[in-house]
């Protein structure tokens, strides 16, 4: 809380302040944790994607048709494609919090390769979902 | 004294000050797990059905997600992240926004937003589902 004066009216001392970011290295732990984050946040303003497609199958074939030519345009294609790193990477960083929240995997080696596991899983899974869909949709056109 | 269980466990100068423990913190703590533990399993079908759905005309798409078993799946899939997603979002604001004013703007605006997306969302399903 702000108000650290007020128990015996006296200024706070001046104390050292801990290194920020800028000092530290960036170890892959901490990196993973702003991924979990920002790809959180990437999946929230994502659900407006998601809302628009299953609006847009109910709402006849010509508004189908505006959301096809959307997710079928190279941005729309980029879009989904991060959509679908962030639902996988977010999850996998899921269930990295969920072993934590057991307490395990907090060793030294331990935490580094759920790190290292979590990206190169999700890397792995979304080039295989693009894959599978690149297939589906008939290879290139 | 000793004898009479506590009403309360926050301390003197936490109750004066008017601030300390909320009490209902735990509840989005736990909440949050429990939409991701449901989240794995419905973000993987999620995706499956996104990719059956792949290249495929209105007719079809409203077909496959309006039957009943996809339906419930979509629905129970979009609860879950919506929830989930709406504590997130309302974390990162109370790690971040300084300022008051712009923190409850910014926490009301969440909620907002959550309900809006969700329910769009949770019509659009039932809508292919019931043919209306």
């Amino acid at each position: 809380m702000a108000e650290t004066r007020s128990l015996e009216g006296r200024a706070p001392a001046e104390r050292p302040l801990s290194p920020h970011l800028q000092i530290y290295r960036l170890p892959l732990t901490m990196l993973m944790s702003g991924f979990h984050r920002i790809s959180g946040m990437g999946l929230y303003f994502g659900t407006l994607l998601l809302a628009w497609w299953l609006l847009a199958a109910g709402s006849g074939p010509n508004g189908y048709a505006k959301f096809q030519w959307f997710s079928g345009s190279l941005i729309g294609q980029l879009i989904l494609l991060g959509y679908t790193w962030a639902l996988i990477h977010h999850m996998l960083g899921g269930i990295r919090h969920l072993i934590w929240d057991t307490g395990r995997g907090f060793g030294p080696q331990e935490r580094e390769w759920l790190a290292a596991a979590t990206i190169i899983g999700s890397l792995t899974l979304t080039v295989i979902v693009a894959a599978i869909s690149y297939l589906a949709m008939g290879g290139s056109r | 004294m000793s004898a009479v269980a506590p009403k309360h466990f926050r301390t003197p100068l936490a109750r004066v000050r008017g601030r300390g423990a909320a009490k209902s913190g735990t509840g989005d703590f736990w909440l949050q797990r429990v939409t991701s533990v449901a989240g794995i399993p419905l973000t993987i079908m999620a995706i499956v059905i996104g990719m059956l759905l792949l290249g495929r005309n209105q007719a079809a798409a409203a077909q496959i997600l309006g039957s009943p078993a996809v339906a419930i799946i979509m629905v129970l899939f979009i609860v879950c992240i919506i929830v989930h997603m709406k504590i997130g979002m309302q974390e990162i604001l109370v790690d971040y926004v300084p300022d008051e004013s712009t923190k409850l703007t910014l926490l009301l605006a969440n909620t907002f937003f959550c309900w809006a997306v969700g329910l769009a969302s949770v019509y659009g399903i039932l809508k292919l589902s019931f043919g209306l």
